[in-house]
C-alpha cells in the first residue's frame, strides 16, 4: 500500500455548496485542507446555468450562474484554497477515508478529520418514469441538453416538447426558443408548476409555449431519431384519462422531472439517508450520522436558490472547522424535528441543544402541496414555538423557518412542523 | 379601454391581474394583493422589460462564450438581439464584463461577457 | 469478392464467424444495424439455460445444452463476464409440479445435470424473497447468466484478429446465385462470394426465401418486454427464478444480471413488424404484474429502464442449421430464437465444421489467439487501480459516475478490433450511460470522445443506427435558421 495523505478537511465538490463550506473553514483558521472536483473547473452546475436570477439574497444583485460561481471562485483562490479539479471520489470510508482518481495526482488516498460532502444532485432519467415506446435518440434531461447547448455550443435538436415545468425545464424552453428551436409544449403531471411565476411568465408565455397542467407524457415515438410524443391528460389520482391523447410532432423531449441528491458516496460510507430528502440526514451543525462527515447543498436536499446552498454550506464549513479545532461545544439535549400534516423533508432533521444558546437554527422543508392563507407552526410538546402565516406556500418553493435563540432555548423536546389553517 | 390579464412574477402567488389601459397608458390595476403586484403590471403593459442571456461561439475554443445584456431590454427587442448575436465573433482571450456587443439593437444596452473565456 | 458472406451480426452470426476465421477463407459478415448484436442479441434475458425444456431429439435441444456445456471456458477465453448461478422453476399449484416432473424428466433425457424439485425448506433457504405460496421448484444448477452483447463483442473481436471483416449498416436487400457465385444488393451497393450463409434472425425468413429454399420457413416475430432495475445493495435473488412454461416461451423470469442489476420479463407477444421493440404500458403491467407472483415485493420504481427484444420463432419450433435446402454453397441459422444465445457457441462449432467439409475449406496454420480484455475498472481493487492510472493517466478521468468507467476504457472501446462508433456501442462495450442517470452526465463526454478518435465532427454522432442523430448543428447556425429541419 502506497502512502497516506492526511487532511484536516476534505470538500467532496467544488460547486456552490463545497466552495462555501471551504471559504467558511479557512475563514475560521483550516489551512490543511483541499476540495475535490470532478470537473475541469470549479463552479459545479452554475457554469452552464447562464441565466440570471443568482444571487438576489446573497449579493442583493442578480447574477448569472457563472458570475455568481466566478465569485466564489475568486475568493477561494483569493485566500489559497487548494481546489484540486479533475479528481473524481470513488469512494469514502466511515473512517473518513478517501479514495480519488485524477490524470495528474493518479489515485490517492486521504484521510481526512473531517469531510464535508457537496457532490450536488443529479437529474431522475427516463428510466425512472417508466414511459413506454422506443429507446430512439432525441430524449435527453433538460441538464444534458443545457450542457450541450452552453457548455458545448451545439443544439441537441430543433422541435421540442418538454417534460415537467421545473425551473430548469422552463429555462430550457426559453434557451432552445433563443437559439433558435421551436418549444411545442411544456407537460407537467401535476395540477401547479414548481416552477417559479418569473420562470412562467419569461420562459413560456413570452414565447407563447403552452403549459400543460395535470397532463404527461403516455408514449415515445420514433425508431432512429424521435419523430413525435403523445401527451395525455391525467386525473387528480395522476393516472392517465383514457382517451385524452394529444401528439406532437417533435425531435426533442427534454425531461425537469425531479433532482435526486447524488448520495452514492454517502451511501458507501454507511451515513444515514432520508427516505424522503434522499439526503443525508443531518443535525443543526449540518454532521450526519457518522461523526466528521458533513453534507450542504444539493446533496443534503433540493434547494430552489443556490443562495441557501451558500448560506447553508457556510454553516457548515464552521461547523466542520470547530470540530476539527476541537471547539464543538457538548449538547445537553437533542431533539428530533419531525414532519406534521402538509410538510415534507424537514432539514436538520436533529437538533443538538445547549441551555445558553445564543445561536438561531433554521429549518427547512417544501410544503407537500400548494397552501394559500395557512401557517406553519413548529411546535413543542403541544406548545407552538413560532408561527409563520403566509399568503402562499407551495412545493415549488423552499419554505423557511428560523427559530430565534430564545425560542431555541425553550426546546425541551422532539419538534413538530406542521401547516394549519391561518 | 382594452383589457389585459397577466400573472404577477413577484413571488409564488402569481395573482392574475386585469389591467385596464386607454391609449397606451394605464388606467387601473386590479386583482393585485400588494403593491409590488401594481408596479409590475403597470410596467410590463407599458414597457416591458427583459434581460437576455445567452452563448455565443468564440473561435478558437471548444466552449461558447456565455453573454448577457448588461440591462434590461424592451422585450420586443429580445428577438432582433439574438439575430445580432448570431453575427458577433468575439475574440480571446475575454474577461468577465467585457463588451461583446455595445449598443444592440440601438437599445443603448451592452451585451457582455458573463465569464473569463482563454 | 468474398469466399463467404455472412449475414446477420448477433450471436450467431459472430460464433459462426469466429469458428470460420480458422479456414483459409475470406469472411465478411453484413448486418443491417449500427452495430454487432442489434437484434435479439442485445435485448434478451442474457440467460444459458441448462436446456431442460427444449423437447428432446430437437436441434434445440442438442445445441443448448452442448452450447451451455461451452460457456463457462469460453467466456474466460474471451474475457466475457459469465456466472452459473443457477436457476429454479418455480411451482405454484400441484398442476404446476406436474408440469416440473415433466421438465426435470425432460432435462435428464437432453443431458442435464443436477437437476431435482427442491421441496420448500430448501427452497426458501436458498431464495428468502420468493413467494411463501410456491410450492416445489425444480432446481437446475448448470443454468448460468451472460452478457449476451458482449459475448457477441468478444466473438466477433476474435473474428476479425483472424481476418474476418466486419460491415455494419448494410441490409441485404436481394441475393441471386449466377455462375458459381452469389451476388447481393445491399444498402451499401453490391456484395458477391461463393458461399452464402443466413443468420439474420428476424429477417432470417425472407432471406431464406431470396436464397431460393425449398424448404417452407415461416418466422413469428415474438416480442418481449423487460424492466431492468437499478443494481440493489443485495441482489432479491441469486438464482434466475422462472416460472412454469408456457406455449408462448419459457414464462416470465426475476432474475439477477452478470451486472448486479435485477432483470424482469419478457413478455411474449407475436407482432407484424420485426424491428417494432417498442414497450408498451400494457406489456410492461402485465411484466410487473406476473413478477409478483414469484416476488411480491417487486417494485419498479428503481427501474434504470425498459426495453423489448424480439425472438425469431419459427412456425415448427425448432432452429433450422444446416445448407438451405434447394440451394447451392449455401447454408443458414435459422429460427435461432430463446436458447439460441445458450446454443450459439455450439451452432457455430456445428453448423462451421458442416460447412468447412462441404465446401472443402482447409485450416489456417495459424489461428490467432483472442485479444484479452482488460479488466474492468470497477472490478479493480485499490491496487489495480492506482497501476491503472499510473499506466495511463486517462484512467484517471472517470467518465460514468453510476458504472465507473473511465476515459481510457472508453477509448479502448472504440479501438477494440469492432470498436464502438456510436454512443449505444460505447454503452454497450463499456457500461457507460447504463447506470441510474442513463447517460445524463456522461453522453455529452462519450460524443465528444468518439468524435476525437473517430476524427469527425460532434455532429455526425449518433446514438445507434445513422438516422438516430443525437445534435443538430451548431448555436450559430441554429440561430441563423440553417440548422437540420
Amino acid at each position: 500500500m502506497s502512502e497516506i495523505l492526511h487532511k484536516q478537511l476534505v470538500i467532496i465538490g467544488g460547486g456552490p455548496a463545497g466552495l462555501a463550506a471551504a471559504i467558511a473553514a479557512w475563514e475560521d483558521g483550516i489551512r490543511n485542507m483541499v476540495v475535490l472536483e470532478r470537473e475541469d473547473t470549479a463552479g459545479g452546475i452554475l457554469r452552464q446555468c447562464i441565466h440570471n436570477g443568482f444571487g438576489l439574497h446573497r449579493f442583493g444583485e442578480e447574477l448569472t450562474g457563472p458570475e455568481y460561481a466566478q465569485r466564489d471562485i475568486d475568493r477561494a483562490a483569493e485566500l489559497g484554497i487548494p481546489v484540486q479539479c479533475s479528481t473524481t471520489v470513488l469512494s469514502l470510508s466511515r473512517e473518513r477515508q478517501i479514495t480519488c482518481i485524477s490524470p495528474e495526482f493518479g489515485l490517492q488516498v486521504i484521510e481526512a478529520e473531517a469531510v464535508i460532502l457537496a457532490m450536488g444532485c443529479r437529474e431522475r432519467p427516463r428510466g425512472a418514469l417508466g414511459t413506454p415506446g422506443t429507446r430512439c435518440a432525441g430524449i435527453y434531461t433538460a441538464g444534458t441538453a443545457q450542457k450541450f447547448v452552453n457548455l458545448e455550443g451545439l443544439m441537441p435538436g430543433k422541435r421540442v416538447v418538454i417534460l415537467g415545468s421545473g425551473d430548469i425545464g422552463l429555462i430550457m424552453a426559453r434557451r432552445m426558443t433563443l437559439q433558435g428551436a421551436k418549444v411545442l409544449a411544456c407537460v407537467e403531471l401535476m395540477p401547479y408548476s414548481s416552477g417559479l411565476n418569473r420562470n412562467i411568465v419569461q420562459c413560456l408565455q413570452d414565447y407563447d409555449i403552452p403549459l400543460y397542467l395535470s397532463h404527461t407524457v403516455t408514449r415515445i415515438e420514433g425508431r432512429d431519431r424521435l419523430t413525435g410524443v403523445e401527451v395525455s391528460q391525467v386525473g387528480p389520482d395522476r393516472k392517465v384519462i383514457p382517451g385524452t391523447q394529444m401528439h406532437f410532432d417533435c425531435d426533442t423531449l427534454l425531461l425537469s422531472v425531479g433532482l435526486i441528491p447524488e448520495n452514492e458516496l454517502s451511501r458507501g460510507a454507511g451515513v444515514e439517508l432520508s427516505p424522503v430528502t434522499s439526503g443525508a440526514e443531518v443535525d443543526d451543525s449540518f454532521e450526519t450520522s457518522i461523526p466528521g462527515i458533513y453534507a450542504c447543498g444539493n446533496v443534503l436536499h433540493v434547494h430552489d436558490l443556490v443562495d441557501y446552498v451558500s448560506e447553508e454550506s457556510f454553516r457548515a464549513g464552521h461547523a466542520a472547522a470547530r470540530r476539527i479545532q476541537g471547539s464543538q461545544r457538548k449538547e445537553d439535549l437533542t431533539v428530533k424535528v419531525r414532519d406534521g400534516s402538509g410538510v415534507r423533508g424537514t432539514v436538520p432533521q436533529i437538533l443538538k441543544l445547549r441551555k445558553d444558546s445564543e445561536e438561531s437554527v433554521r429549518l427547512m422543508f417544501r410544503p407537500a402541496a400548494v397552501y394559500k392563507n395557512m401557517a406553519c407552526v413548529v411546535e413543542c410538546g403541544g406548545e407552538v414555538l413560532m408561527r409563520k402565516r403566509a399568503m402562499i406556500f407551495t412545493p415549488g418553493e423552499m419554505a423557511v423557518m428560523d427559530l430565534k435563540p430564545d425560542m431555541v432555548r425553550k426546546i425541551n423536546g422532539d419538534l413538530l412542523v406542521r401547516m394549519e389553517e391561518a | 379601454m382594452e383589457e389585459k390579464i397577466i400573472t404577477c412574477i413577484n413571488c409564488p402567488m402569481g395573482c392574475r391581474m386585469t389591467v385596464s389601459m386607454e391609449n397606451g397608458e394605464v388606467r387601473s390595476v386590479t386583482g393585485n394583493t400588494c403593491k409590488r403586484g401594481e408596479t409590475y403590471a403597470k410596467q410590463e403593459c407599458t414597457m416591458p422589460l427583459r434581460m437576455v442571456t445567452a452563448v455565443v461561439p468564440v473561435d478558437g475554443s471548444p466552449m461558447p462564450l456565455s453573454v448577457k445584456t448588461e440591462k434590461p431590454i424592451p422585450k420586443a427587442s429580445i428577438h432582433d438581439c439574438m439575430r445580432a448575436l448570431a453575427d458577433v465573433h468575439p475574440s480571446l482571450p475575454i474577461r468577465e464584463k467585457d463588451v461583446v456587443l455595445a449598443d444592440v439593437c440601438g437599445t443603448g444596452v451592452n451585451i457582455i461577457a458573463t465569464r473569463n473565456l482563454g | 469478392m468474398q469466399d463467404i458472406i455472412i449475414v446477420g451480426a448477433g450471436v450467431t452470426g459472430c460464433a459462426l464467424a469466429r469458428v470460420l476465421s480458422r479456414y483459409e477463407a475470406s469472411v465478411k459478415v453484413l448486418d443491417e444495424g449500427a452495430d454487432l448484436a442489434e437484434g435479439a442479441s442485445k435485448a434478451n434475458s442474457g440467460i444459458v439455460h441448462a436446456g431442460y425444456d427444449a423437447v428432446p431429439g430437437t436441434m434445440k435441444a442438442r445445441m443448448n445444452v452442448e452450447g451451455a456445456r461451452m460457456y463457462p471456458e469460453l467466456c474466460r477465453e474471451l474475457g466475457v463476464p459469465y456466472r452459473m448461478n443457477g436457476a429454479m422453476v418455480v411451482a405454484f399449484s400441484e398442476t404446476d409440479r406436474k408440469t416440473l416432473e415433466e421438465l426435470l424428466e425432460q432435462g435428464i433425457r437432453n443431458g442435464v445435470h443436477g437437476l431435482r424439485i427442491l421441496e420448500k425448506d430448501e427452497m426458501f433457504a436458498l431464495e428468502k424473497q420468493l413467494n411463501p405460496e410456491a410450492v416445489c421448484a425444480l432446481y437446475v444448477p448448470e443454468s448460468g447468466i451472460t452478457s449476451p452483447y458482449e459475448m457477441t463483442f468478444a466473438l466477433a473481436d476474435h473474428a476479425a484478429v483472424n481476418g474476418v471483416v466486419f460491415q455494419m449498416n448494410t441490409h441485404v436487400r436481394s441475393v441471386k446465385y449466377q455462375e458459381g457465385l452469389w451476388h447481393l444488393e445491399t444498402s451499401q451497393g453490391p456484395e458477391t462470394c461463393r458461399i452464402l450463409v443466413n443468420c439474420s434472425g428476424g429477417d432470417s425468413g425472407r432471406l431464406h426465401g431470396e436464397m431460393g429454399g425449398t424448404r417452407e420457413v415461416e418466422i413469428i416475430h415474438r416480442r418481449g418486454q423487460y424492466y431492468l432495475l437499478d443494481r440493489p445493495e443485495v441482489l432479491p435473488f441469486d438464482h434466475t427464478m422462472f416460472q412454469c412454461p408456457t406455449v408462448m416461451g419459457k414464462g416470465v423470469l426475476v432474475a439477477p444480471t452478470v451486472h448486479g442489476n435485477v432483470l424482469l420479463g419478457p413478455t411474449a407477444e407475436d407482432i407484424d413488424d420485426r424491428l417494432n421493440t417498442e414497450t408498451t404500458q400494457e406489456g410492461l403491467d402485465r411484466i410487473l404484474k406476473a413478477c409478483r407472483l414469484t416476488w411480491p415485493g417487486v417494485q419498479v420504481r428503481t427501474a434504470v429502464t425498459n426495453f423489448s427484444g424480439i425472438r425469431a420463432h419459427e412456425k415448427q419450433g425448432d432452429f433450422i442449421i444446416g445448407p438451405v435446402d434447394g440451394a447451392e454453397h449455401a447454408w443458414e441459422a435459422v429460427g435461432m430464437e430463446s436458447p439460441g444465445l445458450s446454443a450459439a457457441p455450439a451452432v457455430g462449432e456445428y453448423l462451421g465444421a458442416m460447412l468447412a467439409e462441404a465446401e472443402g475449406l482447409t485450416k489456417k496454420a495459424e489461428w490467432k489467439k483472442p485479444i484479452p480484455l482488460p479488466r474492468p475498472f470497477h472490478e479493480m481493487s485499490t491496487e489495480e487501480r492506482r497501476e491503472a492510472v499510473e499506466k495511463d493517466p486517462l484512467n484517471g478521468r472517470l467518465i460514468c459516475r453510476c458504472e465507473v468507467v473511465t476515459e481510457a476504457e472508453i477509448r479502448a472501446a472504440i479501438r477494440r478490433p469492432v470498436g464502438a462508433t456510436t454512443v449505444d456501442g460505447v454503452k454497450r462495450r463499456t457500461r457507460a450511460g447504463m447506470g441510474r442517470c442513463q447517460g445524463g452526465f456522461c453522453s455529452p463526454r462519450v460524443v465528444e470522445i468518439l468524435s476525437e478518435e473517430l476524427g469527425v465532427p460532434m455532429t455526425d454522432i449518433r446514438k445507434d443506427s445513422p438516422d438516430s442523430w443525437l445534435l443538430c448543428g451548431d448555436i450559430r447556425e441554429a440561430l441563423k435558421g440553417e440548422a437540420r429541419a
